[in-house]
């Protein structure tokens, strides 16, 4: 079985948040860069536990990126995988980057797994796009994933709760909590990725269709109205007529 | 041309975050001086001609849906056709699980860009550009659409239902053969509780700060007494104090409620990314140093034991 894993970067979950070039681009000043987390916890080290029930699985690691996303693609490959791709541009667009991966996509993978969504972006968009383009399957927000009999068994979430399904291959499946348990990479792992492919490759030429005119941050809370901890029935007033909120 | 709002049902009856983007898609419609559509898809108890009152000048009903429930490449099918023939130029979802899985698809197929999570109204003077929440809710973007077809989802609570109008809408009833979907559903499963997580108005959320999970009677009281949904921070979650379903945050589920109440959860900034979205927010802490106090609009600074018994009394009285 081959598996492509899609492998974004994203800044910290605790970096400070803030803009420059006319609040037009994100300011990377001192910001650590990650694998996106539901990329890395759920997306990879799933399709890493896969390989080891069947050790004739082959990871692939798709990145669509600048050659800035090279140090967090060396640690995916730490973690597993076999080789990475990464199609070298910086275009944002979930369009383009969907078209980027698909490309490659389609070249005999049984299966496509995305994270939830990019904590940075939040579009929650590119494994639909990616399945769309490919005419397959997408299962989304997908919480357990096996492979039996040649065909993928998931459970996902659904309204109110979940449901498990059986899906053909191939298939394009967004993760997030629940498909695995995080992983730190080890020594020999580390060793390892220094010495697997990194391929890359020039983007194919596909539209755009939407562009970032510029990025706000949300006004600053005007400050927390605090109510005595002996008279918190003020608190329920307060909802009720200044907040309107019960 | 037309603005489609695509709407969902939850017991043959159309949600409540539907009515949401169906004010949202009439807005946009009167901006453009475009005709708002609504598409109703499945069987229905509701006599749809009352979409109306929102604006709305036609329902689409098309009540054989098939599979497009449980799968997304039919259900993508099934809409694009949809709005081909009734010349979508604006397609309106909510940002829920199914807008999630089915509009990245319809983007590709109609080629058409999409927004997702919005939470205002485009802008429309010499282009299209939507405001939506990034970097886990801690920023904003304007996003520019260049393609002639749009798509938004719209996040929930992001704008409120109006009822403009005692007109009726015109119900067309649409006959699209569906195809079958190659999805096979096993078996599936019911949360516990009575209100869910992302479509609730009002939650109420323990973490570690109460100890353990028989302590969550006071969450569970509180939530009642307000029709609120219940949540936990992560830890709490995976200490399996409560169900995984609950955990909200960075890593687990976004909410946008009006109305987030924590209680005993510290406000680390990955809790907050989930939350933050929350029009009011409500922290009871016992430690005034909590960063959660940073980021809420209300708060007690007093021990969620002594405190909570005396706030669900109080919501009961209310009447
Ligand atoms: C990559 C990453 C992703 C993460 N994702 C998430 C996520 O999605 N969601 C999430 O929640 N966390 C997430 N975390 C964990 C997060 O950093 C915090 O550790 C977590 O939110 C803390 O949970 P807590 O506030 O319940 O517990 P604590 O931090 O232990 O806080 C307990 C609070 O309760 C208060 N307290 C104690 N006793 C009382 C009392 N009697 N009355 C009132 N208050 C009391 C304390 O003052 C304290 O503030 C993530 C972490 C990482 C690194
Ligand atoms: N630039 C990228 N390169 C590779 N995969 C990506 C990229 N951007 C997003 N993805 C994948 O698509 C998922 C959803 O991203 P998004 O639609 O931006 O929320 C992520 O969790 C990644 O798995």
């Amino acid at each position: 079985m081959k598996i492509l894993v899609c492998i974004s970067r994203t800044p910290d979950t605790t970096s400070k948040i803030s803009f420059v070039d006319q609040n037009t681009k994100f300011n990377s000043d001192g910001v650590q860069w990650i694998i996106n987390p539901y990329d890395e916890w759920y997306a990879l080290v799933r399709a890493i536990e896969l390989k080891e029930k069947d050790p004739s699985t082959i990871i692939h690691l798709i990145n669509v990126g600048s050659i800035d996303n090279e140090a967090i693609i060396r640690k995916a490959l730490a973690l597993g995988g076999d080789e990475a791709i990464r199609i070298n541009t910086n275009n944002d667009d979930a369009y383009f980057i969907s078209h980027q991966i698909a490309t490659i996509a389609k070249d005999g993978y049984d299966l496509i797994l995305t994270g939830k969504e990019t904590i940075d972006h939040n579009g929650s968009s590119i494994g639909g796009m990616i399945a769309e383009i490919l005419d397959s399957n997408f299962i989304s927000l997908a919480t357990k994933l096996d492979i039996e009999n040649n065909q993928a068994i998931v459970t996902r979430e659904s309204e109110g709760g979940e449901e498990k399904i059986a899906a053909p291959l191939p298939l394009v499946i967004s993760c997030q909590k629940g498909m695995a348990e995080a992983r730190i990479p080890n020594m020999r792992g580390i060793m390892a990725a220094r010495t697997k492919p990194l391929k890359v490759s020039e983007a194919s030429n596909t539209e755009c269709l939407t562009t970032i005119n510029a990025f706000d941050l949300p006004p600053a809370k005007a400050g927390v109205k605090l109510i005595p901890a002996d008279t918190p029935e003020l608190l329920v007033k307060l909802l009720r007529e200044e907040a309107k909120a019960i | 041309m037309s603005v489609i709002i695509i709407t969902e049902q939850s017991e043959n009856k159309i949600k409540k975050q539907s009515l949401e983007s169906i004010s949202y898609g009439v807005a946009i419609a009167k901006q453009l001086n475009l005709d708002a559509f609504a598409l109703v898809m499945g069987a229905t108890d509701e006599n749809l001609s009352y979409l109306g009152n929102y604006g709305v000048k036609k329902i689409i009903h098309q009540k054989n849906i098939g599979a497009a429930n449980s799968d997304n490449k039919v259900a993508t099918k099934l809409i694009s056709e949809i709005c081909t023939q009734h010349q979508a130029q604006i397609i309106i979802f909510s940002n829920s699980l199914f807008g999630k899985a089915v509009a990245p698809r319809l983007s590709v197929k109609l080629k058409a860009g999409l927004v997702s999570g919005a939470i205002k109204l485009p802008e429309t003077g010499n282009s299209f550009s939507v405001k939506r929440s990034v970097f886990s809710g801690k920023a904003f973007a304007d996003v520019k659409i260049s393609s002639p077809i749009k798509i938004i989802t719209l996040n929930a609570n992001a704008f409120e239902t109006m009822k403009s109008s005692d007109a009726n809408a015109e119900i067309v009833e649409s006959n699209i053969e569906v195809p079958a979907g190659t999805i096979n559903i096993i078996e599936t499963k019911k949360n516990e509780g009575t209100v869910s997580l992302t479509d609730a108005e009002t939650v109420v959320s323990g973490g570690r700060g109460l100890k353990g999970p028989e302590n969550w009677g006071m969450i569970e009281e509180l939530a009642k007494a307000l029709g609120a949904a219940t949540a936990c921070s992560r830890p709490v979650a995976d200490s399996n104090w409560r169900p995984h379903h609950e955990h909200v945050g960075q890593t687990g589920v976004a909410i946008s409620p009006n109305l987030y109440i924590a209680v005993g959860i510290s406000g680390a900034i990955q809790h907050l990314a989930g939350v933050n979205r929350s029009k009011t927010i409500v922290v009871i802490n016992n430690d005034p140093e909590a960063p959660f106090f940073k980021a809420a609009d209300y708060g007690i600074v007093g021990d969620a034991f002594q405190v909570m018994p005396k706030i669900i009394e109080a919501v009961k009285n209310l009447g």
